[in-house]
């Protein structure tokens, strides 16, 4: 009992200097959670997860790790050879990078479904794509440092794309590399924003996403604004608090992620060259271009459409079209709030229209994720044309079908049928 | 209490929009040493300097591959036979006349190049500047059921004829770039120079 007063004095001279209650409370066990939310709403969770696993495995590998082109790629495998565990810390970075992006996919997907973006969480979902824009760079560079063939030539294609901007894009990559091709002076800038610029942008980024969502609350599978039926004390009917109820889902999720995460890295941890390439275990050579380059599988999708464009058009030339409509397919996203011009948030209770052109997108996704992945021959890029432009009118026609198709009614609380 | 407006209104805001003003090319100084802090650096600008190459022992249609500025260039023996297709295949190239200056004015002519029967191309595609692969006989390769040599980079299927000019409709826009070169000597290549004029 003494103890007890103990505690409770010393959080009461804490909280009259930091508030720690208040924070708890509004963060944690006073924010309330629609109850209808189901297993889409646990990736938020995991990606914080897999964000906290990635700085402090990342942390790690910097310890060991040279950021030179003569130094690198002998580093990674001192990692993998020579210090304890480094393998494993090193499998669950390369591993967590891939994870990342799984989730952060199906995260993103949930906001489609649902309509998260819709009003008022415009700036939660601009935030999110945000965040994924930069772990997009993060990737891309972390890529870049083992200095092997893939590492190499990634680096070579995507900054000479910058190249391709009429008029000053060839000094900018110039500027961008330090060189005149990659090397080791573009090896140790990659490094310096992998490792300290890009990771304080995502993480305060992240937090100003949290911070929008806690703000508003969180959207569910019906669409339902649970805010508008509370009790005398203000409280959401149709809720229940973070802490302890949802907290408790997600630790049960980690449970089960973290199973098929360490089935991975510990039973595959090269996911089939999905994870870590093969040709990455050769050491850069600028002399000799791999047989067939491919990005990391979460860009597949993006390279599929960079290749699709193989034509000039109204006098700019098919390269920079490519990067122009490669960056307008990551882009895009960012629009969604005010493509979507439909009376109701969910995809339950939009018309056949979204549904129909919500599978194009999936689908499309998944069709350019494989076309990216795999050499070019005219079928397939007459198909990767086919569907770069299904991925498109998705966001693009959505004005129009939104508007005119027939929802269905949304229930007015949470388990009614309406 | 209200705090009121300042005795001499006018004075104040010319202030604060000079003071804007220095800042803002403050701002703009300071920002130099970053962005120069950006560009190559003098060493890198030194290993770009020219390369003198042997070419005596390069028989007709072998290649071969020197590095100037950490780039491949590829310096190409035509043989014979072929340098008679070279004429022949222009239905199907982009750019035959050579029109964008992927190329110095003297190198502007069928052979792109200072000496009938050698090639110089700078090996980097100009799609996504992978190294394009030197397929040179001309017998139908996969990649192309009539093809007559020359190219083919295998990142994005972008091919070029054997002094590099680019197909049509393929990813590459432009033709392979030829790099300032000339013969010091009949068998002396030098890259990297225009040499004296």
């Amino acid at each position: 009992m003494s103890e007890n007063t103990i505690g409770k004095k010393s959080l009461d001279w804490v909280d009259k200097r930091f508030p720690v209650i208040d924070l708890f409370e509004r963060h944690l066990s006073k924010y309330y959670s629609p109850s209808n939310i189901n297993i889409w709403y646990l990736f938020g969770f995991l990606l914080l997860i897999v964000l906290v696993m990635q700085i402090l495995t990342g942390l790690w590998l910097m310890m060991n790790y040279t950021n030179t082109a003569e130094g690198a790629f002998s580093s990674i495998e001192y990692i993998m050879r020579d210090v304890d565990y480094g393998w494993l810390i090193r499998y669950m970075h390369a591993g967590g990078a891939s994870a990342f992006f799984a989730l952060i996919y199906l995260h993103m997907f949930r906001g489609m479904m649902y309509g998260s973006y819709q009003k008022p969480r415009e700036l939660i979902w601009v935030g999110g794509w945000f965040v994924y824009v930069l772990l997009c760079a993060e990737g891309f560079t972390g890529y870049v440092l083992p200095w092997g063939q893939m590492s190499f030539w990634a680096a070579q294609v995507i900054i000479s794309l910058v190249g391709s901007i009429p008029y000053f894009g060839e000094d900018l990559a110039i500027w961008i590399r330090g060189d005149y091709i990659v090397s080791g002076i573009t090896l140790s800038r990659l490094f310096a924003f992998h490792v300290v610029l890009l990771p304080i942008l995502i993480i305060a980024v992240v937090f100003f996403h949290i911070l929008a969502l806690h703000e508003i609350g969180s959207n569910n599978p019906d669409g339902i604004d649970v805010k508008k039926h509370t009790d005398q004390d203000g409280v959401p009917l149709d809720a229940k608090p973070f802490f302890p109820y949802d907290i408790t889902h997600d630790f049960y999720a980690l449970g089960v992620f973290l199973l098929i995460f360490c089935t991975v890295i510990f039973f595959f941890p090269e996911g089939g060259g999905y994870i870590i390439e093969y040709v990455n275990y050769e050491p850069a050579n600028p002399l000799s271009t791999p047989a067939h380059i491919v990005p990391s599988w979460y860009y597949t999708p993006f390279y599929a459409m960079l290749r699709a464009i193989d034509f000039p058009l109204f006098g700019l030339t098919a390269k920079f079209l490519g990067f122009v409509v490669m960056a307008a397919g990551i882009a895009i996203f960012a629009a969604l709030p005010w493509l979507d011009r439909s009376p109701v948030k969910s995809i339950k209770y939009k018309g056949i229209f979204s549904k129909v052109f919500l599978a194009g997108f999936v689908i499309s996704f998944f069709v350019l994720a494989y076309l990216g992945s795999v050499p070019p021959t005219e079928t397939k890029n007459m198909l990767a044309k086919v569907f770069t432009f299904l991925y498109f009118a998705y966001f693009l026609l959505m004005p129009f079908y939104t508007r005119f198709e027939k929802c269905k009614p949304v229930p007015e609380r949470v388990g009614d049928t309406a | 209490m209200q705090p009121k407006s300042p005795p001499n209104p006018g004075r104040r805001k010319f202030l604060t929009y000079t003071t804007s003003f220095l800042g803002i090319i403050g701002a703009f100084f300071t920002a130099i040493p970053f962005v120069s802090a950006f560009k190559p650096s003098a060493k890198a600008e030194a290993a770009g300097a020219p390369v003198k190459v042997d070419v005596s022992k390069l028989l007709p249609g072998e290649m071969m591959t020197v590095e100037w500025r950490g780039r491949p260039v590829f310096v190409v023996n035509i043989p014979e036979e072929n340098t008679n297709f070279i004429t022949k295949n222009l239905e199907r190239l982009a750019d035959p006349d050579m029109d964008d200056p992927s190329q110095p004015e003297y190198a502007k002519n069928e052979i792109r190049s200072r000496k009938k029967g050698i090639a110089v191309l700078t090996g980097v595609c100009t799609h996504l500047g992978c190294a394009p692969k030197y397929y040179p006989e001309a017998k139908p390769e996969d990649f192309d059921s009539n093809w007559q040599g020359g190219f083919f980079c295998p990142c994005h299927g972008s091919k070029f004829d054997l002094v590099g000019r680019v197909y049509a409709n393929v990813p590459a826009p432009t033709n392979l770039v030829v790099p300032p070169h000339f013969f010091e000597k009949d068998n002396l290549l030098v890259i990297g120079s225009d040499g004296v004029s």
